[in-house]
């Protein structure tokens, strides 16, 4: 399936990265990162295991904290926030997990109550309900509603962890993954969920993956990170356009004949 | 290929293990005092989770009511049981009353709760909080601007202190129920002598001592299950050392609380 053309407003930085560093003991996994994400857009950021795609999202999402560099989101500089600012900026922002990150005690109306009753006060019941119906249309799975998190599929856990996070109305969503371990026609599902909040929630967003099918149909552009730094930056036809032999073997491994 | 020497050369020498033992002993200690400050500066700061403190409250009283009613009540007969044969040399059996009151309610009655709250409670905080760690549950209430630590933390560790001095108190009448049957039953000592008989030595220093020794606990046993429990790592195995961590710690801390505390009320005697 094509991906529609998002409506991306080039002027408008929502994340503006630079310099960005980080090191866990000896091993540097971010050697000094430069990034622009726009609104409205997808950008797919690829990269092997290991490569810190992963800690840069946290980084994004103020899990993490930086050793040099600059990180402003939605216009705020997260190595100066406030604890109280940065509390406020995370509504902005949704992450999807790697492994869904369902609370495992709550049902699925549980979970989706839970940070929406916490961040919007005074809110009422009829409101509440209206807001889990409406995510839960958006990722198609009203009936799973009084369902546990263990009586779900892995697709199924995917959607809700996604419907988690537009409960708030993110500006931003920070996807982890969306398509590790799943079959690929699911695959294929999320990734059309994806573009779907993309479009329907005016969300600008950053996946992680290493998956070229999802990169393929969701992102706008698509940043090739490797030896901590971003090698390649552009379509994704421009990316795989080259000889480098640090990139073309992903896309050889992966579109195996 | 290296050399077996160059590897012996490498490998810490014992005092540099013993020194950094001490430092991450001292880190430990420094991070354990941190979240307790943590805990005070969060606890009293709305929004208060008040739903879930009850729900907390229940879960670690259900879950310990069992074996707390079978524990106080074995305790009660058989402490009875075994003090007779030593007050019977001497005559005295009548004083088996005042004796089992003393061992319940200033010795036994709290400190064998905070033992049965420390293996079923306090390993269950620190597997099912592990658990969330690991899965990034935690995390996730994070990035979503919930407060997971008001949310996970605070609540348990209330429930704990407010919980475990009432189940102390219910083993300690449950074990003198234990106590007073066995008694009944060999001296034929009616209800009403038992109970004024085994209140009769005791004061209300002992009462608050035992309720303040109670409400230590069962704060230590929170504390200490949300510590291991929100602070694990390293997987499944961070889960199962969590909840290790949480009793044997909790344990350990449980009987250094019970000197000081016994001490502190000599004072006040």
């Amino acid at each position: 399936m094509e991906k529609q053309k998002a409506n991306i407003d080039f002027n408008n930085e929502v994340i503006r990265i630079r310099g960005l560093q980080k090191s866990f003991g000896d091993y540097h996994v971010l050697r000094g990162i430069d990034l622009d994400l726009y609104q409205g857009e997808n950008l797919v950021v690829l990269g092997r295991s290991g490569t810190g795609k992963s800690v840069l999202i946290k980084l994004i999402s103020g899990m993490l904290y930086p050793d040099a560099g600059t990180i402003n989101v939605l216009g705020n500089e997260l190595t100066t926030i406030t604890e109280k600012e940065m509390e406020a900026l995370r509504i902005r922002i949704g992450f999807s997990f790697q492994n869904s990150a369902l609370y495992d005690s709550m049902t699925v109306r549980k979970n989706l109550e839970f940070p929406l009753v916490r961040n919007r006060k005074g809110i009422t019941r009829k409101e509440i309900d209206n807001a889990v119906h409406k995510v839960l249309d958006a990722v198609s799975l009203s009936q799973t509603i009084n369902q546990m998190p263990s009586e779900l599929s892995g697709g199924q856990r995917k959607r809700i962890g996604i419907a988690r996070t537009l409960i708030l109305n993110p500006e931003i969503m920070l996807y982890d993954e969306p398509t590790a371990g799943l079959d690929p026609i699911t695959c294929i599902e999320i990734n059309e969920l994806i573009n779907e909040v993309q479009q329907s929630y005016n969300t600008s967003s950053i996946i992680i993956t290493h998956d070229l099918t999802c990169a393929k149909m969701v992102g706008d552009r698509v940043a090739m990170l490797l030896d901590g730094q971003f090698q390649r930056v552009g379509t994704f036809d421009e990316v795989f356009a080259t000889d480098d032999a640090r990139v073309k073997p992903f896309y050889d491994y992966n579109f195996i004949e | 290929m290296e050399s077996i020497e160059s590897h012996t050369e490498q490998a810490p020498s014992g005092l540099t293990k013993v020194k950094n033992s001490v430092i991450s002993f001292f880190l430990m200690l420094y991070r354990v005092y941190a979240f307790i400050i943590r805990f005070f500066k969060e606890v009293f700061v709305p929004p208060y989770e008040f739903r879930e403190v009850v729900r907390q409250c229940y879960e670690t009283g259900v879950r310990s009511f069992t074996l707390i009613t079978l524990t106080g009540f074995i305790i009660g007969v058989i402490f009875t049981k075994q003090s007779r044969p030593s007050l019977t040399d001497f005559g005295a059996t009548s004083w088996l009353p005042s004796l089992v009151s003393i061992a319940v309610l200033k010795a036994l009655a709290p400190l064998v709760t905070a033992l049965i709250a420390a293996g079923k409670v306090g390993s269950s905080i620190g597997a099912e909080l592990g658990s969330m760690r690991v899965t990034e549950q935690i995390d996730a209430m994070e990035v979503s601007g919930t407060k997971p630590f008001k949310f996970l933390v605070c609540t348990r560790v209330i429930a704990t202190t407010f919980t475990i001095p009432l189940l102390a108190t219910y083993t300690a009448l449950i074990a003198l129920l234990g106590g007073y049957l066995n008694i009944n039953q060999n001296e034929g000592t009616s209800y009403a002598t038992f109970i004024e008989q085994a209140f009769e030595p005791i004061t209300f220093v002992d009462i608050w001592a035992s309720l303040a020794k109670a409400v230590v606990f069962g704060f230590t046993i929170g504390i200490v299950g949300c510590y291991q429990g929100y602070n694990s790592t390293k997987g499944t195995e961070g889960v199962g050392k969590a909840a290790n961590g949480a009793v044997v710690t909790a344990m350990f801390l449980v009987f250094i609380e019970e000197v000081l505390i016994v001490q502190i009320a000599g004072w006040f005697r």
